[in-house]
């Protein structure tokens, strides 16, 4: 499934030690057993797993035809091939760099407020 | 008055106020029924108007029944009752009787038929909310609650304002729908500060801060009971008052996007599902900005459907936090090893908010979308496209993913107390319940409906974009690495620039002042020592003998005398 995902990034947070020091005692310990998700042989299975759901997700297009939204004001795009799957991709996309963006003019230490 | 009844959100305010006196079992078994017995209230009443009072002058009817606010009175005491299975055991009992005034009063504004019985209860609701906010009785909250409360009290005098001034123009109380129009008549000032009112509640811009800024302060329960009643308060007003009004089009879509980006930039698990909110009531105002009948079912399905997949994760997020004390999805990670229900139903509360298939977002929010699409709003639908993906990647994995899966924060919490995990499977119950088989969802809907979600081209887009939306989030990650951050937001204008004028200000008018008094006493100082010292020789002070005032005295009475003869 797709909450099965294939990253473990983020790890590096230099600043979750500090704060949570009972974790790392836990860490030692759960590092020899790990999860199966976390295990780096297994992260290229799990890409492959998404990949293999996004291509059965694309297979109906070669079957299927969608009707266009707007055909009356000559907008097709929304019939045209995968289109939800590009247009779900690039949105995200680009909300995600315009929130990387927003973030340089926004962001602020979370002490911000307390001084 | 044959067909008298009790407004059903009375009781609930009422049954607060009994609480408290109740010990042990009776107090559990009221607890658990009032929110039943209004809801039974709601449906037992027939549709039309059941209470007049004379107030003033007005009418006022407290009690009307229409099928919109049925629909908004039917969810909110479903809210209320599995709410308070969720805080049974762990919330303080000042939070459980806050948040019971808090629905009783939304429940009222659904009943409400004329403008001042519903401004009562709205403002009651904010007392309600900003309880529930301070008794998480930390410091943050107490502060939170302050500036939360100084937002509604804004909107209420706002929302007076515009009552007072319709009233004044119309001569009519009764809550209806009220057109705006650029004529600057009396009627058409009260329409406009009336909209501004409801639109502070719903958390549109600019003042949007204050979802993000005070829910997540509360407790783990209080943020459940607030995500449900203040914004889609303001939704069911906004429909019965504002239907089709072109400006609820560009809110709603702002909203919509504002909440997304927001969200994607927050750490906080609870603060992600807040700004959440707002995306999510953005949808419904676009719908009702929309204003057709199939819009406005959606905007009420929407809000129903949304107040339990959107109470659902802040309960599962709720849980987190009550046996890990920790909220910041940089310390989280790993946690469905050992909390696997509490991870499953906030899945099921994730997917739903997305509007997979088979959940209850799937069969309501394809009903705003599909109004655009008929009303020829092309731009609209494209952003309500685009928004349903990043749905999915702010609320739809986010949440799930950073709290539960990640990285392994090597947290091993054991699961949530047996109620809080009944309230779970319960709302998870419903999501997929009401994806499944909406036709009793559909059946209470304001206008008839004649629709059918399951089409194969809508669920085979949907799947589409939902599952390229979550490849983006993932070929992305890099770019959403968590940060010990927050994210500025309007609030700012108030929290730094405003209270930094006014200290800056105080301070320079300490200063005059200062400078001014010492000024003054100098004066004072220096005029009694001019006193003192120049007194005894001075003019005013020297001493006469009386004898001559004596003298004086008889020849200024001797000239008086002689010019009264002449």
């Amino acid at each position: 499934m797709k909450d099965v995902a294939p990253e473990s990034n983020g790890q590096s947070e230099k600043s979750t030690k500090s704060s949570l020091d009972k974790t790392s005692s836990d860490k030692t310990s759960s590092d020899k057993s790990l999860h199966w998700l976390y295990r780096p042989e297994n992260k290229p299975k799990l890409w492959g797993m998404l990949a293999l759901i996004l291509v059965l997700a694309l297979v109906p297009e070669f079957f299927i035809h969608h009707h266009a939204h707007f055909e009356s004001e000559g907008i097709h795009v929304d019939a045209s091939w995968g289109f939800f799957a590009w247009f779900g991709f690039l949105a995200c996309a680009a909300m995600v760099i315009a929130a990387k963006l927003l973030g340089f003019l926004l962001k602020r230490k979370d002490s911000y407020y307390d001084e | 008055m044959s067909d008298f009844a009790f407004p059903p959100g009375l009781l609930l305010i009422l049954g607060a106020f009994v609480l408290p006196q109740l010990q042990g079992k009776a107090r559990d078994v009221l607890t658990l029924a009032l929110p039943l017995a209004v809801l039974a209230m709601v449906w037992s009443l027939p549709l039309g108007s059941h209470v007049t009072l004379d107030f003033l002058g007005y009418q006022l009817e407290p009690a009307q029944v229409t099928k919109t606010g049925r629909l908004f009175a039917t969810v909110f005491s479903l809210m209320a009752f599995i709410g308070a299975i969720y805080a049974y055991k762990q919330a303080r009992l000042l939070e459980l009787c806050a948040a019971y005034v808090y629905a009783g009063s939304a429940i009222c504004v659904t009943f409400a038929g004329d403008i001042i019985s519903l401004f009562v209860f709205w403002e009651l609701m904010a007392i309600g909310s900003t309880l529930v906010i301070w008794s998480a009785g930390t410091d943050a909250a107490y502060k939170a609650s302050m500036r939360y409360l100084q937002v509604h009290l804004l909107g209420g005098v706002i929302l007076f304002a515009g009552v007072v001034a319709r009233v004044y123009a119309t001569g009519s109380v009764e809550f209806t729908a009220m057109a705006l129009s650029a004529d600057f008549s009396g009627e058409s000032l009260g329409n406009a500060l009336i909209l501004v009112g409801f639109l502070i509640n719903a958390g549109a811009p600019p003042l949007s801060a204050w979802i993000a800024d005070a829910y997540p302060e509360a407790s783990p329960s209080g943020t459940v009971f607030l995500s449900a009643f203040t914004t889609k308060t303001a939704v069911y007003t906004l429909m019965v008052g504002f239907a089709g009004e072109q400006i609820l089009i560009y809110i709603g879509v702002y909203m919509i996007f504002y909440g997304i980006i927001y969200a994607l930039l927050e750490n906080d698990m609870r603060r992600i599902l807040a700004y959440s909110i707002v995306n999510q009531v953005g949808f419904m105002i676009t719908a009702v900005g929309i204003g057709t009948e199939l819009a406005l079912n959606g905007a009420a399905a929407h809000a129903f459907a949304h107040i339990i997949y959107k109470a659902l994760l802040l309960m599962s997020a709720g849980s987190v936090l009550y046996q890990t004390g920790v909220r910041k999805c940089s310390q989280l990670g790993g946690l469905f090893q050992t909390m696997p229900q509490t991870a499953i139903t906030g899945m099921v509360g994730a997917l739903a908010i997305s509007a997979f298939p088979f959940t209850s977002g799937f069969v309501t929010k394809s009903l705003e979308t599909s109004a655009a699409a008929y009303e020829g709003h092309v731009v609209v639908w494209f952003c309500m496209v685009a928004a349903s993906a990043g749905v999915f990647l702010h609320a739809g994995i986010k949440f799930p993913w950073f709290v539960f899966f990640q990285k392994d924060s090597g947290l091993r919490p054991p699961e949530a107390p047996l109620n809080m995990r009944i309230a779970l499977w319960v709302f998870a119950f419903l999501c997929v319940a009401i994806g499944i088989y909406p036709d009793p969802l559909y059946a209470i809907l304001p206008y008839e409906l004649d629709y059918e979600p399951y089409t194969a081209d809508h669920l085979i887009t949907q799947f589409q974009l939902l599952l390229f939306a979550g490849f983006a989030f993932f070929a992305l990650l890099p770019l959403m690495r968590r940060t010990l951050t927050i994210s500025l937001d309007f609030d700012w204008v108030y929290r730094k620039v405003l209270f930094g004028l006014g200290r800056w200000g105080s301070t320079k008018f300490w200063r005059i002042d200062q400078l001014l008094r010492v000024w003054i006493l100098a004066r004072i100082q220096s005029t009694m020592v001019f006193l003192s010292q120049f007194a005894p020789v001075g003019i005013l002070s020297r001493s006469h003998p009386s004898s001559s005032m004596v003298l004086w005295t008889v020849a200024v009475l001797a000239i008086y005398l002689v010019f009264s003869f002449i």
